[in-house]
């Protein structure tokens, strides 16, 4: 059996988060009433004319500088014509062979995946099919809401530089992680403010010729995104392998079921006649408009990691989770600020703080505790005052009421014990009440004596109420059982 | 250049703008599309080299609108304008085909 290798270009949609559409001043919500934001010109009635949104504009030159596009001097807007009801005027407004940026890249653990173009359009309409369980052969008919008709989106196609799932995977978080940190949308996979569709093709490793490819849609998040491309090479080794030919077409991905199917689409209805639209002039970005963007952007997440790491000491892993979750990596950053050492803050942002913030839906900036008490808890640990259980549990505490860790400890007399006389005293009490467990350890082989050992140490802990200081147990420990 | 458009050209235009045409509208349509094209023709004869392409006659660029709500219209209003609306929101028959 020959070896394959996948070819992979992404097609990502992203929703601006503007405040109005893009070419007129209706609200750009979601979750309003249908029907509700709505004007002549979203409905495409007669004599209404677009005006392009200049924050739109603002926002595809931040993509521009955040993603190394070229940007030309000039770029237009063309019709897109389609027979569809998601569009009232049977055309979508949308960037063609002039787009707003082209030839960017993004570096992905060290590879770089070229971007071909990022262009600015509008969104469509929602349709709902209505009987039929809401599939579209079967339904009886459908209903149109235009509160999205018009929605600013841009487009980013990439090359097919991606070989596989993971991969494909990576580039998507990303490129959520930059647009999000660029502030140009909020990037909900879920929601369908971002959306992506994946073109694949298999080739035998070693190959360079492009074999024909097809299109998966409907991932709406970016678990299902890797099983549609892993169910979609699958499919087509598999194919290949036994003989048959790879059809040119677009598959729709069903999450639920973990399979593709093919959509059935409209012999020849992918002739969209482009030609430009007439009403909207180009788009000539200034070098004003192209300065302030560049001013714009802000450290990028790959930056981020790499001063989180080189800077702070902080792992990889941890800081790619950081990085991940903004808000939670400036709180971090604000710990670090006031001298907390960046391995720590990282350790408790992306475990205890982190877990907190999933459980309870908040984010960062409104917890109780303030990043200058996450520094002082951290201090508490490394002078000895908390053990890392005890410190758990005051941050508990602190996530959960407006109290500073000191005053958590105060009330609670949680200091730690760290008197070796006192702690002496307490370690041969329990050695005495435990005599079978020594007796045991004594004479047992490695794993009972790991396990004597850890169940001694556990009735130290617990006869001071978790407040001993750990490494001072063990050393005491070690001394008697030797 | 004066290729007379076939046939198949006229029916697949037609198609696309979901127009049926008879016979001799095709007929008749393809001699007066061949004209328009033989109009265009005629500017292509002439020596083009490093002229863009005109996309917009006006010399207008970056007509922009500030990022701000405008009044949008009555829901009501919006819909007793359609041929047909149900649950606030517009009515339309059996869709044939997936979205393009």
């Amino acid at each position: 059996m020959a070896e394959y290798e996948a070819v992979i270009g992404l097609e990502v949609h992203v929703e601006l988060a503007t405040t109005t559409k893009l070419f007129c001043g209706c609200p750009n919500e979601f979750g309003s009433e249908p029907n509700t934001n709505v004007c002549p010109i979203c409905l495409g009635l007669p004599g209404s004319l677009p005006v392009l949104n200049r924050r739109v504009v603002e926002y595809a030159l931040r993509l521009g500088e955040a993603m190394h596009f070229d940007v030309p001097s000039e770029s237009i807007f063309h019709r897109k014509n389609y027979f569809y009801p998601d569009m009232p005027k049977d055309y979508q407004v949308s960037q063609y062979d002039h787009p707003i940026c082209v030839e960017g890249w993004m570096e992905i653990d060290g590879t770089r995946i070229r971007i071909e173009r990022a262009h600015m359009e509008e969104d469509t309409g929602k349709t709902q099919h209505i009987g039929g369980g809401g599939r579209i052969h079967d339904a009886s008919h459908s209903l149109v809401d235009y509160n999205r008709a018009g929605v600013p989106l841009m487009e980013i196609v990439s090359h097919p530089d991606i070989r596989s799932a993971e991969q494909a995977r990576a580039y998507v978080s990303e490129l959520r992680g930059v647009l999000q940190a660029i502030g140009v949308s909020d990037v909900k996979m879920e929601e369908g403010s971002m959306r992506v569709d994946a073109n694949v093709s298999i080739r035998p490793v070693g190959t360079g010729e492009l074999g024909t490819k097809v299109e998966v849609k409907n991932m709406n998040s970016l678990r299902s995104l890797g099983r549609a491309i892993d169910y979609e090479i699958a499919r087509q080794i598999a194919a290949v392998e036994s003989g048959d030919r790879i059809v040119q077409e677009t598959r729709g991905w069903d999450e639920a079921a973990g399979v593709s199917q093919g959509m059935r689409s409209k012999e020849g209805s992918n002739d969209y006649r482009y030609f430009p639209e007439p009403d909207l002039v180009p788009v000539a970005p200034s070098d004003e408009m192209r300065a302030e963007a560049r001013a714009a952007v802000p450290e990028l997440p790959a930056a981020h990691r790499t001063r989180l790491v080189a800077e702070w000491g902080v792992a990889d892993q941890d800081a790619r989770v950081l990085v991940d979750n903004p808000a939670l990596a400036a709180y971090a950053d604000q710990a670090m600020a006031v001298g907390a050492p960046g391995k720590d803050v990282a350790n408790w942002c992306t475990g205890e703080i982190l877990g907190f913030l999933n459980e309870s839906g908040l984010s960062p900036e409104v917890l109780p505790l303030a990043p200058d008490g996450l520094a002082e808890l951290i201090g508490l640990v490394a002078d000895g005052t908390l053990s890392r259980s005890l410190a758990k549990d005051v941050l508990d505490e602190c996530l959960r009421e407006p109290k500073r860790p000191k005053q958590v400890v105060a009330e609670r007399g949680l200091a730690q014990v760290s008197d070796e006389a006192e702690l002496a005293a307490i370690v041969d009490e329990v050695l005495v009440a435990n005599g079978d467990a020594v007796e045991e350890y004594r004479v047992g082989d490695e794993k009972v004596r790991g396990k004597k050992r850890g169940f001694i140490f556990g009735q130290v802990m617990r006869a001071t109420d978790r407040k001993a200081n750990a490494a001072m147990v063990n050393q005491l420990l070690d001394e008697r059982l030797s | 250049m004066s290729a007379r458009l076939s046939r198949t050209d006229v029916e697949h235009v037609a198609n696309l703008a979901r127009l049926a045409l008879s016979g001799d509208e095709v007929e008749r349509f393809g001699e007066q599309l061949t004209v328009i094209l033989e109009h265009a023709q005629d500017v292509a004869a002439l020596d083009l080299e490093g002229i863009p392409p005109t996309a917009h006659p006006l010399p207008l660029v970056n007509v922009l609108r500030p990022d701000e709500v405008r009044p949008t219209l009555d829901r009501e209003e919006v819909l007793a304008q359609a041929p047909a609306a149900e649950d606030g929101r517009f009515r339309v028959p059996r869709i044939l085909g997936e979205a393009p």
